[in-house]
């Protein structure tokens, strides 16, 4: 019997424009196109608009100079600087802001979680009498709250509290030494880059030590200490390079030092604590969405209460609690652009605000802000999910 | 996809929104049947809402002028309430017809933001505020002190030339509103609060304890406070401009509110043009030629507006000082109606 290859079936041929592929190429391609011509249209149209109306454009501002001062700089600024500079100072402060608060918030929302699970009556509905307070109140109440309740409690400048150690207490800020940075300080630096590669190789070899005997080392003491230890050594032996600078209680104020404005504070108590809210509840719908078998088959293989909330429930709530607190991060960015209403310093307060106003520049501050938001959130997006794969569930 | 398409209508719609009628604002005006006026949102003798909506102040009867001209009906104007910062784009992008809003003619104002002023209503100055419990009786003392500020104005910019031209430090705390600023000022976060001179008699006012707060003597700036246009609108600039001088015309004339049925029966050859018996200057300007009579009628002359929003018998009790008839010694000044 002799075999014959069967002939393979060939598709029948088609017209090309009755091709499913090059179809939708050709539309997705018509499409894009208009698109672009779309926007291009507006941006046209736009330019000429202001042109016709006598409304200055075009990005030659950011050499100019600004001529206005601003409460909080992380980096050197003063009215001679130019509207750039003024952006970054806008910018730092915003990601200064935001940063804390982040980090505050997921403290706060992660107790304020865990404690809304408690068996304990009391303690559960205070937690979810925090959850619903913050997610019912208007963000923008809750900052005039926190910026009138910071402001009215403390003295006048006259009146400072003083804290020991060259620390001053008032209305217009806590005031602590400035910690100035001398010609040495570069090796404490470095101490602190080599003490963290030490921690992670630590904690690796614990790890594999572990894998492989069951034997366990107390790494997180050991890398703790390397981590405090080194640099402590490092600096002292360098000769202590870091200055300070003091503050000094003048007629209106106290000068010099390093002053947290009751404006930083009320924003990061009042970000922090109504984004909290939020992020309790991400946790609380984490953690009960773990069955309640685990939690029974962790305590019947003989771990405490804590091993089993750290070793077998987190691992797994984190899968639920990742993405909503990525928005959670998101939006919290986002409302830091109140910071005008309590007079902190933030871009949309220092940008949008003032600058828009002295150059009267709309389109390409409002585009430029939006820009600086959109790969904020773009970053976040990345890192979080970063986590998320890291924290999901990894199939063997 | 579909998003996308929908956000690129969506921006080309609101960038479209920039193409709105900029000349012909008279026969608009005239066609919505009503001035649509960009006012203060709370500055009393000047531009104030009571609570049933009720509008007063100096700015605000300008507008009330502007509209008894065109119309021979004071209440013929809408006012928009207007923030420091939102104001010239609101004018810009046609949302208003006119803006009368304590607002600094300046130079930059003019040649970027597309706008042009119509006449100096009010010459103020740049001043500060202070608790009377600091002691400070000069701005000169303000060295180190920290001053809440209002952003969008033109106040931001001369604190720091102030501070920068004497060599003094201070902290500058700026909000997005004056009432913020005040409220942050009166709780005790700065040492002062800055802004024009009429804006702090007129803010000192609404404090919990006026009495506390004391207006140092020192005039940093000038501040040409007056209405303004949008620019591209010959005639509507000179409708605008012409009815401010007419109110001070109709002062230096003692033409008033009371004796303005009186007065059009009078020879007199300039009168007689003034109050349209004579000539069709009214006509030029696309209105009626009784328009100064109608302006007088509604709202008195620039001195008697004066005396009723900010004069010395107000609450405000401003002094009319620059502000009087140049041949009283001050400086407003109209050019003839010829
Ligand atoms: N004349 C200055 C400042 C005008 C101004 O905005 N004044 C403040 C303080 S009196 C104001 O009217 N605020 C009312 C508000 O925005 O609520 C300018 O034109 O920039």
């Amino acid at each position: 019997m002799s075999t014959q290859a069967i002939p393979r079936h060939e598709s029948p041929k088609v017209v090309f424009y009755n091709d499913p592929k090059i179809r939708s190429l050709f539309f997705q391609f018509i499409l894009l196109a208009a698109v672009i011509a779309l926007f291009w249209f507006a941006y046209d149209n736009t330019l000429a608009n202001l042109k016709k109306r006598n409304i200055a454009q075009g990005f030659g501002f950011w050499n100019v100079e600004a001529g206005f001062d601003i409460s909080q700089t992380l980096i050197s600024y003063s009215a001679a600087s130019t509207y750039g500079r003024a952006f970054l100072v806008g910018l730092l402060n915003t990601l200064l802001v935001s940063g804390l608060s982040i980090f505050f918030a997921t403290v706060i929302g992660v107790i304020i979680g865990v404690l809304r699970l408690s068996k304990n009556w009391v303690v559960s509905r205070l937690a979810g009498f925090y959850i619903e307070l913050f997610r019912n109140i208007p963000l923008l109440l809750v900052l005039y709250f926190w910026y009138g309740a910071v402001l009215s409690s403390l003295p006048e400048p006259r009146d400072s509290i003083a804290i020991p150690g060259d620390i001053w207490l008032n209305s217009r800020g806590l005031l602590v030494p400035r910690p100035v940075i001398l010609d040495q300080f570069w090796l404490v630096g470095w101490s602190i880059v080599l003490a963290l590669g030490v921690a992670v190789a630590i904690t690796r070899y614990a790890r594999r030590r572990q894998a492989e005997t069951g034997r366990r080392l107390p790494a997180g003491w050991l890398s703790t200490l390397v981590m405090i230890g080194l640099p402590l050594i490092v600096y002292f032996a360098a000769g202590q390079p870091l200055g300070l600078d003091l503050p000094v209680k003048g007629r209106f104020n106290i000068n010099g030092g390093l002053n947290l404005a009751p404006e930083l504070v009320a924003m990061v108590v009042g970000l922090s604590t109504y984004t909290a809210a939020f992020i309790a509840e991400a946790v609380r719908a984490g953690v009960v969405a773990v069955s309640k078998g685990q939690t029974e088959a962790a305590h019947s293989l003989g771990l405490t209460d804590g091993q089993t909330l750290r070793l077998v429930i987190m691992p797994q709530a984190l899968r639920v609690i990742v993405p909503p607190l990525n928005s959670e991060f998101l939006s919290l960015t986002k409302n830091s652009s109140l910071g005008v209403s309590i007079g902190y310093p933030d871009l949309v307060n220092v940008f949008t605000g003032t600058v828009l106003n002295q150059t009267g520049q709309a389109v390409e501050m409002v585009s430029v802000t939006m820009l600086v938001y959109l790969s904020f959130s773009l970053l976040t997006s990345a890192f979080m999910n970063w986590f998320n794969t890291r924290v999901a569930l990894v199939e063997r | 996809m579909k998003k996308i398409i929908a956000a690129a209508v969506v921006a080309a719609a609101s960038f479209g929104l920039v193409t709105g009628a900029s000349a012909g604002t008279l026969d608009n005006v005239k066609a919505k049947g009503q001035l649509v006026c960009g006012a203060n949102p709370g500055t009393a003798g000047f531009g104030v809402p009571d609570e049933k909506g009720n509008w007063t102040g100096l700015d605000v009867e300008y507008c009330r002028a502007i509209a008894a001209a065109i119309f021979n009906d004071p209440t013929k104007v809408k006012f928009v309430p207007l923030s420091s910062k939102d104001r010239f784009t609101a004018l810009a992008s046609g949302e208003v017809d006119v803006l009368v809003r304590n607002s600094t003619w300046t130079m930059s104002r003019e040649t970027t933001l597309g706008v042009i002023w119509a006449g100096i209503n009010f010459y103020d100055g740049q001043g500060f505020m202070v608790n009377k419990k600091l002691g400070v009786k000069s701005a000169s003392e303000l060295d180190g002190a920290s001053i809440c500020v209002q952003q969008g104005t033109t106040t931001e910019l001369n604190l720091a030339d102030y501070f920068r031209s004497t060599g003094k430090k201070y902290q500058v705390v700026t909000f997005g509103t004056s009432e913020e600023a005040l409220k942050a000022y009166d709780t005790g976060r700065c040492d002062a609060y800055t802004t024009d001179r009429s804006g702090l008699a007129a803010d000192r006012l609404s404090m919990a304890k006026p009495d506390d707060n004391v207006i140092l003597p020192e005039v940093i700036s000038k501040e040409p406070l007056g209405p303004l246009v949008r620019q591209g609108d010959d005639q509507w600039l000179n409708l605008v401009k012409w009815v401010h001088f007419a109110l001070l015309i109709a002062e230096e004339d003692g033409i008033t509110q009371a004796n303005v049925d009186e007065k059009v029966k009078s020879d007199d050859p300039e009168i007689k043009r003034i109050l349209g018996t004579d000539g069709k200057f009214g006509e030029s300007l696309g209105l009626s030629n009784a328009w100064v009579v109608q302006i007088v009628k509604a709202v008195g002359n620039y001195g008697e507006m004066f005396e009723r929003n900010v004069g010395p018998k107000t609450p405000l009790q401003l002094a009319r000082a620059s502000n009087a008839l140049w041949n009283k010694g001050g400086l407003q000044y109209a050019p003839p109606i010829r």
